[in-house]
């Protein structure tokens, strides 16, 4: 699996990941992973955060460590979507993009081991992603779903904001999210100039172009619609 | 923003929301086919008067407090934007760059309309264009004559309007008004991103669309001296008690993790930059 938690550095060497996920790939078919096995399974590991034993994770939404939990999924997510990209750019991409695309991913690396730090033990284990449905060679497939990433990750943290109890967590959610509406901005100008703050575009996320409110989810729908890159099983409770 | 959701998030909030606002939940389902074939542009005011009808004069003081201070801000913004469109035609050049500021200029004046629907009889006086000097007594002389100067103000008063924002959260926690503070604060964000790069695109060579370390490490990164104060802090790499720089053993450079995260401005520190552009009588 793309377990980008072992690869502090980036480096070429985490393509070759990709092989050893396509062996777990296999492994999960063999064993007819079902959503019942896979709860089971993940009821059985919770606590155990080792990478091979992740195949079903739980966010508990009773309390801040469930936002954090939330957003460390997602940040996971964006990491391993930008590291990807990073690596190996599409042809099309300018130097400039090139160098942005590169920022990005530090940014996301950056926000990922933040939750993986304030959480402690308390951390989800690593996700395995799924992105068959993106292709990483064509500048405006992966433009596209940078989009996507950064608009959804505004969504998320508008959505969730209030359910944060402490300040500290909060302020870092909010330091966090204008950082990922500054990306979703500077990748929709690459896809078409002028449409960073397309709200319009966005109503489906829950902005609100008469209002001049951008887009806000809350968590049900925003792992609904980032399901089809998740191949983890996300299980959602007391939301 | 959809209004039935945002509504279930003040449920989650404040359970009796439905109670507040009508007694009767008949009433409140009627709202609800109401809302649901009200027009958008008509949404907003729809929301304010739900809001004032929920917690009308029970909205905590610190709550109107905040929404009169981002009210002040949304006005500095909106007749910045308008008077250059309106008063200096020509100073930004047709096409793309007289479509983005028109954007945002319509964002400003919408999130001006909801803070004053939402604040309802409590909302602050109106400001008006002349209420403002936006040569900020003369530092910008030539904010009206010279484009460059001009995206150079709006860039510094959007960045403002992000940090604003993130600084004013504490004060909503858990209020379902925070969440239309989030969605105004992101979308000042994509504002930022956008005139950083058409400020770079007109001389700043290498200003990115998000706020990076200043040269030598210095937290303003426009290399505009007047607005060193819009950029306090941000070189900041500490958050919430962890250092981002090399975080986990990543190759996260002190730069990507000035960065990764915007700080947050206080109150005091907004005021003291709004008071440049405000004319005395007006200023906070």
């Amino acid at each position: 699996m793309e377990n980008l938690k072992e690869n502090h550095k980036t480096s070429p060497k985490e393509t070759d990941i990709l092989d050893a996920r396509l062996q777990r790939r296999a492994f999960l078919q063999y064993t007819g992973a079902g959503a019942a096995v896979v709860a089971l399974v993940a009821a059985g590991c919770k606590k155990d955060r080792s990478p091979s034993m992740s195949f079903g994770t739980t966010l508990d939404f009773k309390d801040d460590f469930g936002v954090l939990n939330y957003a460390y999924a997602l940040e996971q997510l964006e990491a391993a979507f930008y590291i990807k990209v990073a690596s190996n750019p599409p042809a099309s991409f300018t130097a400039a993009q090139k160098n942005y695309f590169q920022d990005v991913q530090f940014h996301e690396i950056a926000h990922r081991e933040f939750f993986k730090k304030v959480l402690g033990t308390a951390a989800i284990g690593s996700l395995e992603v799924d992105f068959s449905s993106i292709n990483f060679t064509d500048g405006a497939s992966v433009l596209a779903a940078a989009k996507t990433f950064e608009d959804l990750g505004v969504a998320a943290y508008n959505g969730a904001g209030v359910r944060l109890r402490t300040d500290a967590y909060l302020v870092a959610a909010g330091q966090i999210v204008s950082v990922e509406a500054r990306h979703a901005a500077w990748v929709r100008d690459q896809i078409s100039n002028g449409s960073f703050a397309d709200l319009n575009s966005l109503t489906s996320l829950g902005a609100n172009a008469a209002g001049g409110l951008d887009a806000a989810l809350t968590p049900d729908k925003v792992l609904a619609a980032a399901s089809v890159y998740i191949k983890t099983k996300i299980n959602v409770i007391n939301l | 923003m959809n209004i039935l959701s945002i509504l279930d998030e003040i449920e989650k909030v404040d359970g009796e929301i439905y109670e507040r606002i009508n007694p009767r939940r008949k009433a409140m389902q009627d709202f609800f086919q109401i809302g649901k074939k009200i027009s958008l542009a008509a949404m907003p005011l729809a929301l304010g008067s739900l809001f004032t009808k929920a917690y009308g004069q029970t909205t905590p003081t610190a709550v109107n407090e905040v929404l009169n201070f981002a009210l002040t801000l949304e006005y500095l913004e909106y007749h910045f934007y308008n008077h250059a469109l309106v008063a200096t035609p020509t100073l930004i050049p047709a096409g793309a760059p007289n479509g983005a500021i028109t954007t945002i200029r319509n964002h400003e004046k919408a999130h001006v309309d909801l803070l004053k629907g939402a604040l309802g009889n409590a909302a602050r006086t109106e400001l008006i264009y002349d209420n403002f000097d936006f040569t900020a007594g003369g530092t910008f002389g030539t904010v009206y004559l010279d484009y460059v100067t001009f995206l150079k103000v709006a860039t510094a008063f959007e960045d403002t309007g992000v940090r604003a924002y993130k600084g004013q959260a504490p004060v909503l926690k858990g209020n379902a008004v925070l969440t239309t503070a989030l969605q105004i604060h992101s979308v000042e964000a994509r504002h930022a991103s956008h005139l950083r790069q058409m400020l770079a695109a007109n001389g700043a060579t290498g200003l990115k669309p998000w706020i990076s370390l200043g040269t030598g490490g210095v937290s303003n990164d426009t290399g505009i001296a007047a607005v060193d104060p819009v950029y306090a802090r941000e070189n900041t790499t500490l958050q919430a008690g962890v250092e981002i720089t090399g975080i986990n053993g990543t190759a996260v450079t002190k730069t990507a993790a000035a960065e990764s995260f915007d700080e947050f401005l206080t109150k005091a520190e907004v005021v003291a930059i709004a008071n440049l552009f405000l004319k005395p009588g007006f200023r906070l």
